[in-house]
Parts: C-alpha cells; sequence; structure tokens
C-alpha cells in the first residue's frame, strides 16, 4: 500500500471560487495516472472528507497525466467555520488515502 | 496577429521593470492586467478596502501606463481595487490620477462600474431567473435584501464598447479574468474559443512560466488559427506541461471554461512546444451560449470578531486540550449570559498541531459589536489559561502569548450572501459605461 501522494508529481488544493474546492494531481507518467484513475473512487476521496459522494467529480485530464477532483466546499470560503479561505492547504487528506 | 501583454498576474504584486521593456521593445497592441480576486474572502467586498496595498498599485501602475501610452496600446484593468464595486473602482481611479499627474499624462479615460442593487437581484429571483453557483448554497432573499454590496461579473462586452470608443486606458470594476484578455482579441475579430483559452492562461501573469511567477509580464500571440505564449523575462520559460497544467487552474472542469457568453471547450486543445520558450496552441471552441448569464457575488454583515492567538507547549495540558475548551466554553456561557445571551455571539478555538510538537490555539470570538466580540474573547482567554485538568504540574499558566496586547481587532467580518448567475437579456444590462478625458 502506497500513499496517493507517492504517485503523484505536483497535489494541490485550491478554491475553484469561493463555493467549490479543487484538486489537480499530476503524475510524471501516463501509467501512474491511469493505476491512481482505476482505484480511486469517488467514495474514496469522499470518505477523507466527509462530504457526499455524490458531490464528487472525477475528471481525468490526459493532456498533462493530470487528474481533477472538485467539490462543493463544506464551509463557503471565509464563511464562520471556514479555516482556509484560499483552500491551498486541504490537500493533505486527499495524499495520504492508501491505494 | 495581435500581441498582448499581461503586466503581471494581480495588479500590485509587481513585476520586472526589464521584462516590461523587452515585451515593448516589439510592437504591443493591448496591455492588460488584472486587480481583484474572491479568494481573500468576502472582507474586502463588504469594507471597500481592497487586499493589495496602494503603494505598489501605484509603483505597477506608475512604470505600465507611460509606456502603453507612448505605444497606444489601450490598458485594460479588470476588477479595479480588488473586489471591482464602485468603492474600489474610485480607490483605483485615484491612484491612477495620481500617476498622471505626477508624470504629465493625458488620455481617455473608459470605466465600467458593475454594481448591482438588491432589488435587481430580487427581481431576477421573483422572475426564476437567478441560480447558486452551488446547489449547496442557498437562494436566501433575506440574505439578498441584507447584502451590503453586490457586484455582477462583467464579460467582454462591456470592454469591447469602450475599445470601440477608442478610450486609452478601461477601468473595470468586477470583471471576468479572462475579459481583460479576452475582450481585444474578439473586437478585432479573432476566434473566441483562442481568445478566451489564451485569456484564462495569460490572466496569472508569468504563472505558467518555469520558473513559476504570478509576479511577472507574460506575452501572448494570437493569430487566426492559434496562439502562442512566451514570458518576457528571458530567464522564463513557457513549456506544454506548465502551460496545459495552468489551463486546470482555479477551474471546477478541466475541459471547459463557463463564461458570460457560452463556454470555451478544451476538449480538443493542441499544445506544441515551438521553441525553447515558447508554447503554440490551437484546437480550443467556444460555443455561445443561448441564455448569456452574469455572475452576481453579494457579502453581508455578519459581526465583528476580536481574536487571542496563543501557543500550548506542554504535552499533558496539549493532551487535555478538548476538555478544557469545553470547560471554557460553558463558562464563558454562563458567565457572559446575562448581557451576551447564547446565539448572539460565536467561539471558535482553532487549533493546529499536537502533542508531539506544540499546539497554536486561536481563540476566535464574533459578537454583534466589537465590544461583544471583545467580552466573549477575553472570557475565553482569562479562563484558558487558568483552567485546571487531572495531574496538571504547570499551574501557573495554560497558554503562552505571543503578543501584548493579548486580543486583536479584527474588525467586521462578512460572508457571501450572493454567488449566483443571473439569466440576462443583454450582457451590458449591469454595466455603466463612462468615458472621460484625464
Amino acid at each position: 500500500m502506497k500513499k496517493l501522494s507517492q504517485y503523484t508529481k505536483i497535489l494541490r488544493s485550491k478554491n475553484a471560487g469561493p463555493l467549490y474546492i479543487t484538486f489537480d494531481l499530476i503524475f510524471e507518467t501516463g501509467e501512474d495516472m491511469e493505476y491512481v484513475r482505476e482505484r480511486l473512487g469517488r467514495d474514496l476521496v469522499a470518505g477523507a472528507y466527509g462530504v457526499d459522494p455524490a458531490d464528487v467529480r472525477i475528471t481525468p485530464y490526459a493532456v498533462v497525466n493530470a487528474i481533477k477532483i472538485t467539490f462543493p466546499r463544506k464551509h463557503v470560503s471565509g464563511s464562520l467555520r471556514d479555516d482556509d479561505i484560499y483552500g491551498c492547504q486541504q490537500h493533505v487528506p486527499l495524499s495520504q488515502i492508501e491505494l | 496577429m495581435l500581441k498582448i501583454v499581461a503586466l503581471n498576474g494581480l495588479l500590485g504584486y509587481g513585476y520586472s521593470e526589464e521584462a516590461l521593456q523587452i515585451a515593448f521593445s516589439e510592437h504591443v497592441d493591448y496591455l492588460g492586467v488584472d486587480a481583484g480576486s474572491t479568494d481573500p474572502g468576502p472582507y474586502y467586498l463588504g469594507s471597500g478596502r481592497s487586499f493589495t496595498d496602494r503603494g505598489a498599485v501605484k509603483r505597477d501602475l506608475s512604470l505600465a501606463l507611460p509606456l502603453a501610452l507612448r505605444h497606444r496600446a489601450p490598458f485594460i484593468i479588470g476588477t479595479a481595487g480588488g473586489a471591482g464595486s464602485r468603492e474600489h473602482v474610485e480607490w483605483l481611479l485615484g491612484i491612477l490620477r495620481e500617476v498622471a499627474a505626477e508624470q504629465d499624462l493625458h488620455f481617455s479615460l473608459g470605466t465600467v462600474y458593475s454594481d448591482v442593487t438588491a432589488e435587481y437581484a430580487l427581481g431576477k429571483l421573483e422572475a426564476g431567473r437567478l441560480r447558486p453557483m452551488s446547489p449547496s448554497f442557498g437562494t436566501d432573499r433575506e440574505a439578498i435584501l441584507g447584502s451590503s454590496r453586490i457586484v455582477s461579473q462583467i464579460g467582454i462586452a462591456p470592454i469591447i464598447e469602450l475599445l470601440r470608443r477608442g478610450t486609452d486606458v478601461i477601468v473595470c470594476g468586477r470583471a471576468c479574468d479572462t475579459a481583460i484578455y479576452a475582450a481585444p482579441c474578439v473586437y478585432r475579430g479573432y476566434d473566441m474559443g483562442l481568445a478566451f483559452h489564451m485569456a484564462k492562461i495569460m490572466e496569472c501573469g508569468a504563472m505558467c512560466s518555469e520558473p513559476l511567477a504570478a509576479a511577472d509580464v507574460m506575452q501572448g500571440y494570437m493569430y487566426r488559427d492559434r496562439f502562442e505564449l512566451r514570458p518576457a523575462s528571458p530567464s522564463r520559460r513557457c513549456t506544454t506541461a506548465r502551460v496545459a497544467a495552468h489551463t486546470l487552474y482555479e477551474q471546477t472542469d478541466p475541459y471547459m471554461i463557463y463564461e458570460p457568453d457560452g463556454v470555451c471547450d478544451l476538449s480538443n486543445s493542441v499544445f506544441v512546444q515551438k521553441d525553447a520558450r515558447t508554447v503554440s496552441v490551437s484546437g480550443s471552441v467556444f460555443r455561445e451560449a443561448e441564455q448569456k448569464t452574469l455572475k452576481l457575488e453579494g457579502v453581508k454583515l455578519s459581526g465583528y470578531r476580536t481574536v487571542c492567538p496563543a501557543v500550548i507547549n506542554d504535552p499533558d495540558t496539549i493532551r487535555n486540550v478538548d476538555a478544557i475548551i469545553q470547560t471554557v466554553t460553558d463558562f464563558v456561557r454562563k458567565t457572559a449570559g446575562g448581557s451576551l445571551p447564547e446565539g448572539s455571539y460565536e467561539l471558535f478555538f482553532r487549533k493546529s498541531g499536537g502533542p508531539e510538537s506544540s499546539m497554536c490555539v486561536i481563540i476566535d470570538a464574533v459578537g454583534k459589536t466589537q465590544a461583544a466580540a471583545d467580552t466573549v474573547c477575553a472570557l475565553a482567554r482569562s479562563r484558558m489559561l487558568h483552567t485546571d485538568y487531572p495531574g496538571r504540574k504547570s499551574t501557573a499558566g495554560n497558554l503562552a502569548f505571543p503578543f501584548s496586547p493579548s486580543d486583536i481587532h479584527v474588525g467586521e467580518v462578512y460572508e457571501f450572501s450572493v454567488f449566483h448567475l443571473a439569466e440576462v437579456d443583454s450582457l451590458l444590462e449591469t454595466s455603466e459605461i463612462c468615458v472621460s478625458e484625464v
């Protein structure tokens, strides 16, 4: 079992507007991307963040060996319970997923 | 061919003067810069302040403005003042006029204000023409009415109108980042798919280059069948990997860029390394939407905040921190109860770290007034400093305060109240367009 971060060259999170959080996973090779794409389902991602799997969108972007993951933020950016306004430190639970 | 230059990723973030000179060493058709974002959160739209620094914005303008005017390259500035409301536009115009006066510069100025009233948003809601940007973000009549400010995010239409009128400098209220760079391309008859794709990559300045920098100059070359990107600084280069990867950035979907006019489809985009520092892109396609939309962004005042940052180093204290926080929360509820009933304030303990290192706790109090927030924060801070737990040895105090005073006024707290798409009959219907001479 390896952690997701061991497969990725870039693993980042960022707001896609204040209502959504988006994750870019970029891989060194197409094989790595395919390996992760086949194993990383919406349930795994939803479980890591405590969100509804139905809200999680996973889109491969083969042009740069990448996978994009997007779901609505649990707390809208800047709302009282939010703790990461830009959303750029939300990638850690994803990086720890074991595949 | 059109040459379009992006000053940097955000006005006030700085750029290399040498790079800008290099960009202008050949003919430049248009200069653009994005001056705002919702990334820093709702406070700035609410307060009318900018998250960028006045001195830094002035520096960025005082080098670029004379160069653009001398080369007769219209200078397009999007989302003035950080959030793009009327107050933010006025703030930027103040700086612009100051630079013009100091350097004796004269030009025709086009301005687009894009504020809308709560009545406008409510009218859309009642007509069934307002939909939230995310299903989890509700559409709340009260929230719309209680908004301090609402702006619409304009697309290319008002900018094209001002280009048509021949203005030298165009300052926009809240605008799509892409509109700054796509508008001149579309105005001059270039393909909309290529225009919006190039704009999406350029709006971050040299973020799509290696080494990456939001704080530097990017050059875009628009042709009939492709566009090319090359950073102005000789030390940077565009690579297909970086440019294609930047297409992903801050987007919900890697293949679609949604715009007021329609959608830019990147499914068939092709990225080619033209030379060591230049990437060529083709194949991006624009599909015009039947129903045009404008995004509305609004914020409401939610209270006032006082915070107290503190550190716990003792692993025993850290292991008991949740019990301590419970004791403090109960104490504040009982003690403040008379003047501050439950529900009239919010108290959060923002923890990071753990027993293996040390823990930072930010006591975060939000009240209906600054005084209420002060009271809640002070009660929580003093109680937390001296809360006992079983086996406690460090009975002098639980918290290390890095500052005196320990409690800090953060001031007004705003939250997003409107983040919706409004269906419009005209993409100019929220724009107030003005032309004047400076």
